[in-house]
């Protein structure tokens, strides 16, 4: 269970750098935003399905956070993409 | 085993630094803000696994609402101003 944990946890940090990597590479704001939000969301996701599997007395609340996570992160990307595009006009 | 998964994770930090410390626009660094905080959620609980703490948790979970809520209120500003 340890190992699997481990694997997890490392394909999390993998799709953060990932996310870091297209964050300077891609040219345009729009672009960064979507790469941003979408592999920082599995990433989190990964690394606490990770914690989850080393400890699993902790679940709940790493539930309670995944649920955190997976609500908010899209929001406040749709908030920024929306302000970004009406301050363009 | 820990150690070297937090030094990996510093090295994204690091890439995510460069961007928010050289964008172009607010709009450039309010997105590695968000990045970031996101980045040190994941990284709390980490620090949770490591000194086998459960409180660092509750500091996560407080963290990300902080972090969610400077994102929304800095997008608020950029579309209408203060």
């Amino acid at each position: 269970m340890f190992y699997l944990g481990m694997i997890f946890i490392f394909l999390g940090i993998m799709a953060f750098f990932v996310s870091t990597v297209g964050l300077i590479r891609m040219p345009d704001i729009l672009t960064r935003m979507q790469v941003a939000t979408k592999s920082t969301t599995i990433g989190t996701i990964l690394v606490l399905l990770g914690v989850a599997c080393i400890e699993p007395s902790w679940s709940i609340k790493l539930l309670l956070l995944t649920l955190f996570i997976l609500l908010t992160n899209p929001l406040s990307s749709s908030v920024l993409a929306r302000a970004v595009k009406k301050a363009e006009k | 085993m820990f150690e070297f998964v937090i030094i990996l994770l510093f090295l994204s930090t690091a890439l995510a630094m460069y961007r928010f410390l050289k964008g172009p626009t607010l709009a450039d660094r309010v997105v590695a803000f968000d990045v970031l905080s996101i980045i040190a959620v994941s990284l709390l609980v980490l620090l949770a696994l490591y000194f086998e703490r459960i409180l660092y948790l509750d500091i996560a979970l407080v963290f990300g609402l902080i972090g969610f809520l400077g994102t929304t209120i800095f997008g608020r500003y950029i579309e209408k101003g203060i």
